[in-house]
């Protein structure tokens, strides 16, 4: 293609690659929602071994796979570097070891090749990957972001605006999950293991509570019902009673999931949304996603939940949220730098 | 022959380029601004300064660790990214050989000494004569072990020279350790230097041909020290280091 003949939207092709936690990721992304690569190296198997994400393993094993999940992200997309239009990265939040190996090799590739570089923040990518899950999908709407490391109630104003609703003012929800399954015997990762378990269990026998954050109506607190869960744990323990553990399951994932709901139906109802998305590790849970999906059906909100491929930390999310970046404009210089505590609409 | 060479393994964030001999340019601080913010920047501006096509260069140098380690990993990172997408190899240099390089002419013992906390350094012994010759191959010891290795070598016929962000820490500990006449390398020959790395990348290059080239994917840092979380692992309940993502709280 000629310099002076201008691509369209729909032609604009975008390499991003994410690294900010314990998932090496590439993809190859045109128009904004056609995903033509999505890949990604797990190290969970490495972390299992030590019952959750070690920075420093995480940001050696980023290191090591870096350039061939680049170039299976390319192959797998039948495309060369020269076919990008602009190098996507997430820089923030995230872990800053992994996050910096992400952003040194897409600086590096651009700067090598000349292509814009677009930085990108993680949860917008996570919201965006509603995007590629839908194409009908337009802002404004409510998503609800949970994985491991963030629990956040965004409102999607328009493409690339958003409004933090809420947050989670101390662990995040798949942090808890985490925990709780280590206290249970259920081992890492505990997102999963607690979701089959529970299926198994009764998720009214135990009535933790669901926490209560005073001041914001939209914010999270899990780290009292996660200390609920070890108190009855210990309860237990001393008074020799034997636990049941798809119960404590079943009864603490119902109370998450509870107040994830509840916020959310809040949210739309107090913005007059109609939609509403999850996104993040988390959204994978089966029990949240039927909780929210029949929260919306009762009160005619539409729901969207993408697919776990694109619930879990993928590239194909930042390629999708550079996208709409890029077309505004949105460009990165040789000096963007990793924040791992990088907030939504910051830059 | 037309070598580029990243340096980011310590205090210093450094390139230069050196061609068939010819240091045709070569950049370097040592400030409070991070590498991952310098780095690519100084790249930049040093390329346009002397006009240089990245697809011209044969070859990226970089040093290979140890060091700290997120320094190696800005720079590890940095050079795969640039190898894969210049279809470049990497020369790998020993961290503490590039140090050394940087010296020539002396018939004192040359001892690098780069702080690597817990009461250790990285560090190796060198003769830098005409050409440099490893007499002992870089280490993590404490700095106890080295001298008493630094006495052995020296003993009675010679003097060593100390240099790398090592020294002040190590200085007051030296005076009780040696027993042997030691200095310390002035300002431009105590840190780091793209341009010591670069000569060293073309030395291998010379010296052994293609075996000193590693391809950007194949490139990992050697760090000399296993992840602290890998050590404790015999410590099951030990969870100090274990950090379940949420470190972005935002």
């Amino acid at each position: 293609m000629s310099i002076t003949e201008k691509k369209s939207g729909e032609e604009i092709t975008i390499l991003a690659i994410e690294s900010s936690c314990d998932e090496t990721a590439a993809s190859v992304v045109r128009g904004g929602r056609t995903v033509l690569s999505n890949v990604i190296s797990s190290q969970i198997d490495i972390h299992t071994l030590y019952g959750g994400v070690v920075p420093e393993i995480a940001s050696r094993k980023h290191t090591e796979r870096i350039n061939q999940v680049i170039r299976q992200g390319l192959s797998e997309a039948g495309m060369e570097l020269e076919d990008m239009d602009a190098i996507a990265v997430t820089y923030g939040p995230g872990l800053v070891g992994p996050l910096l190996i992400g952003v040194s090799a897409a600086k590096a590739i651009s700067f090598a090749t000349g292509i814009p570089l677009v930085g990108v923040h993680h949860i917008e990518g996570h919201s965006c990957a509603n995007y590629i899950a839908a194409p009908e999908l337009e802002p404004p709407f409510v998503c609800l972001v949970v994985s491991g490391g963030h629990t956040h109630l965004v409102l999607v104003k328009d493409y690339g605006k958003y409004e933090i609703l809420g947050r989670t003012q101390d662990d995040a929800a798949g942090e808890a999950f985490d925990k709780v399954a280590r206290e249970i015997g259920l081992g890492y990762p505990g997102g999963p293991k607690i979701d089959r378990v529970s299926r198994e269990g009764d998720p009214r026998a135990i009535d933790f509570p669901r926490g209560k954050v005073s001041g914001s109506a939209y914010d999270f607190s899990f780290s009292g019902m996660k200390s609920s869960v070890l108190n009855y744990l210990n309860t237990c323990r001393m008074k020799n009673i034997e636990v049941n553990v798809p119960d404590v399951a079943a009864s603490f994932q119902q109370a998450v999931v509870d107040v994830l709901v509840t916020h959310a139906m809040r949210a739309v109802d107090e913005y007059g949304l109609t939609r509403l998305a999850l996104a993040g590790g988390v959204a994978s849970n089966t029990a949240l996603r039927a909780a929210m999906r029949s929260a919306c059906e009762e009160r005619g909100v539409e729901f969207f939940c993408p697919p776990p491929i694109l619930c879990t930390d993928n590239a194909a999310m930042i390629g999708c949220a550079a996208y709409y970046e890029f077309m505004q404009g949105v460009r990165s210089g040789y000096d963007l730098n990793a924040k791992p505590g990088l907030r939504l609409g910051d830059r | 022959m037309k070598i580029l060479a990243v340096e980011a393994s310590g205090p210093v964030a450094g390139c230069a380029v050196l061609e068939d001999g010819l240091l045709v340019a070569e950049y370097s601080t040592q400030y409070k601004k991070k590498h991952s913010q310098s780095l690519i920047p100084m790249l930049d501006e040093m390329c346009r300064m002397v006009e240089l096509d990245l697809k011209e260069i044969d070859a990226i140098a970089v040093t290979a660790g140890p060091g700290s380690f997120t320094g190696l990993r800005i720079g590890a990172a940095t050079v795969k990214g640039l190898g894969l997408a210049l279809d470049k190899p990497l020369i790998p240099v020993p961290t503490v050989d590039a140090l050394a390089s940087g010296v020539f002419g002396t018939d004192m013992l040359v001892c690098p000494l780069m702080d690597a906390r817990r009461q250790q350094v990285y560090t190796g012994i060198y003769e830098c004569r005409t050409k440099l010759t490893v007499l002992h191959p870089q280490c993590v010891v404490p700095l106890s072990e080295i001298a008493a290795r630094l006495n052995e070598l020296a003993a009675g016929t010679r003097e060593v020279l100390f240099l790398g962000d090592g020294v002040p820490v190590s200085k007051e500990a030296l005076g009780g350790l040696m027993e042997v006449p030691y200095h310390f390398a002035p300002a431009h020959l105590d840190r780091q230097r793209a341009a010591a790395l670069a000569v060293r990348a073309a030395d291998l290059w010379e010296e052994t041909g293609e075996a000193c080239l590693v391809s950007a994917d194949a490139f990992r840092p050697e760090y000399l020290r296993k992840p602290q979380a890998e050590r404790e692992l015999g410590s099951r309940r030990n969870y100090s280091m274990v950090q379940p993502a949420g470190t972005g709280n935002v």
